[in-house]
């Protein structure tokens, strides 16, 4: 069922809606400078003619979580700060990205992460439909242009929005609104078409050993800055912090981290398992490519979303490389 | 295993006792109930330093022991800690050795080559095959030390010497001291008789990774199958539970399939 509402009639049901939800999309940040998944109260402030810059995972799993306050010799835990549900608008890649971190934080190692798995239960998607595909999008090489894991879709025009409402308990809303046929539409193709590398237990170390991965030694600076748009990575880094000196009373936080990050895989007598950008660049690669799908059984961990390549400082292109690592390895094998 | 509904959560444990193992490790006895299996480590932490995966080196009733060196901002931290005080702790977590399952019996025969503070993961495994002569025919110990200031378990190893089904040797890498050879642990791998054996032994092997690795080579080179040696990794975590991806080695997590690993698997893990 579709229907066709005026944008300042959508803005009234977000309003509706905002009594039981928060709603959240891709919007100019405070700075006015990058898009990123913020907090909205009006379809006009949705940005649609740009990629957003970070993924919606920040929305249900922020940037910086407290996990613990120290408190008078024991741990206490931080509530919730609303019983609200979450909306968030987002397009198919992020709809896509968010089970790749449901595998790591509620199914790998048989344990649930409370900290992500309280807020993700809360998280409903309004789909946007792509009208067509951003310059670096390569989602159709993925699987992840389509997406079926939402409770309402839409359309948004200049002056209106078309909405197929999903999930019932919604259509309440829409009663009054004008019917209209409305079927999503998903994008079938990218202008870039992703090689995807065949990487097997066969090849693993012969592919790891490959003088390809040198080039990223000098090339990366090792900002993590792929990670953190990315919408799939998960990794964390724990952080103690101490309100006053000499007092015990503080707490644990969390806050992303990357496998691109010199200090990733140091311990503390001061060993690095991975030592150059080239054995980081390799261990995302893999990641993305084969260790999830070994893993978790369900295809590649990457959504081709292409935040990556218009994150990087440096110009380096991880669809370039993939496609360039899927050439190498196709040579050998012939 | 504590709050199952939290795993992240940590909770205080009274330090009972620290012995000073040497200048730079010591040992800390904290109140601790739950059960736990040889080789399997806890997250330890104290408020505002952070949080550290560190090997269990000693189990009682209601006491678990933590050899711990002085390396870290964390350890840093410990080593403030008096008697008395609380360390907070999340675990145990990890694969053990597999002791019950593969290394005792009355015919078997276990050698351990530990490096340096790389003997306290195994401690408890010795101690127990200590305790129970009944359980294996021999336990061979390599144990080695940079030098005898950093030589861990003195008295204990003492007394380990001394028993019938044990044979030891302590090496010190460059240096002579009395009870102690000289040279490397791999140097001494072909003093242990592999062919009485007849096929019943297994190999653990822990300490800094070329020194495993060089160890299991060294094994090998003797005769022993890559399936009967063990070793255990150490890696950076934030977690313990799978989440935080930092001890992460290709599709194999060290905190969950780890830290102690079949060589035939630990062979094909690389950076």
């Amino acid at each position: 069922m579709g229907f066709h509402v005026d944008r300042s009639r959508m803005d009234e049901i977000l309003g509706e809606l905002s009594k039981e939800y928060k709603i959240y999309g891709p919007r100019l940040d405070a700075q006015k400078k990058r898009v990123r998944f913020g907090k909205i109260t009006s379809v006009d402030q949705i940005v649609t003619d740009r990629q957003s810059d970070y993924s919606a995972k920040e929305v249900y799993y922020p940037i910086l979580q407290v996990m613990f306050y120290f408190r008078d010799g024991g741990v206490e835990k931080p509530g919730l700060d609303d019983d609200k549900e979450i909306l968030i608008f987002a397009r198919a890649c992020d709809i896509n990205a968010i089970k790749r971190t449901d595998s790591i934080f509620l199914k790998n190692g048989g344990t649930e992460d409370l900290f992500y798995k309280r807020l993700r239960e809360k998280v409903h998607f309004i789909l946007m439909e792509c009208a067509e595909s951003f310059e670096n999008c390569f989602c159709a090489s993925l699987g992840s242009n389509v997406a079926q894991d939402y409770s309402m879709a839409v359309r948004l025009g200049k002056d209106s929005l078309l909405v197929s409402v999903k999930d019932d308990k919604f259509a309440d809303l829409f009663k009054s609104e004008e019917k209209e046929e409305f079927e999503v539409r998903f994008i079938s193709e990218n202008k870039k078409k992703l090689r995807i590398p065949d990487i097997s237990r066969a090849n693993l170390k012969e592919v790891s050993d490959l003088d390809f991965w040198k080039q990223f030694d000098d090339k990366c600076i090792a900002c993590g800055g792929c990670n953190t748009v990315c919408g799939t990575c998960s990794c964390f880094d724990t952080i103690d912090v101490i309100y006053e000196e000499g007092s015990s009373e503080g707490e644990r936080r969390r806050t992303w981290s990357g496998c691109m990050l010199e200090e990733f895989t140091r311990t503390a007598g001061g060993g690095r398992a991975r030592k150059t950008q080239g054995a980081n660049m390799r261990f995302k690669v893999f990641h993305k490519f084969y260790d999830y799908g070994q893993r978790f059984g369900e295809g590649h961990m990457c959504v081709g979303c292409g935040r990556c390549d218009i994150r990087c400082p440096k110009d380096i292109s991880f669809f370039d490389t993939v496609c360039e690592l899927h050439d190498i390895i196709e040579e050998k094998n012939n | 295993m504590q709050d199952l509904n939290n795993i992240m959560e940590p909770s205080p444990h009274r330090i009972l006792k620290i012995t000073h193992e040497t200048q730079a490790e010591f040992t800390f006895r904290v109140d601790f109930h739950y059960p736990s299996r040889h080789g399997q480590f806890c997250m330890l932490s104290i408020p505002k330093v952070g949080e550290a995966p560190i090997s269990i080196s000693g189990r009682g009733e209601d006491w678990a022991e933590f050899t711990i060196r002085k390396v870290g901002r964390l350890t840093d931290g410990v080593f403030e800690l008096r008697e008395g005080n609380n360390i907070y702790m999340r675990g145990p977590f990890g694969h053990p050795w597999p002791v019950e399952e593969e290394f005792e019996g009355p015919e078997q025969n276990l050698l351990i080559i530990s490096g340096g503070t790389g003997i306290a993961p195994v401690r408890t495994t010795i101690i127990y095959f200590y305790e129970h002569p009944e359980k294996i025919r021999k336990l061979y110990l390599i144990a080695g030390f940079k030098d005898v200031s950093g030589a861990l378990f003195n008295e204990e190893r003492e007394k380990w010497a001394a028993a019938e089904h044990f044979h030891t040797i302590y090496t010190l890498d460059n240096s002579t001291a009395p009870g102690f050879e000289t040279g490397m642990v791999t140097a001494h791998i072909n003093k242990i008789p592999f062919e009485e054996f007849g096929g019943n032994y297994h190999v653990a092997i822990v300490g800094p990774p070329p020194m495993m690795h060089f160890s299991a080579l060294e094994c090998m080179k003797q005769g022993v199958p890559a399936e009967k040696i063990w070793v255990s990794y150490e890696r950076k975590m934030q977690c313990a539970v799978g989440k935080c991806g930092h001890c992460k080695v290709n599709e194999t997590y060290v905190c969950l399939e780890g830290p102690v690993f079949r060589y035939t698997t630990a062979r094909t893990l690389f950076d």
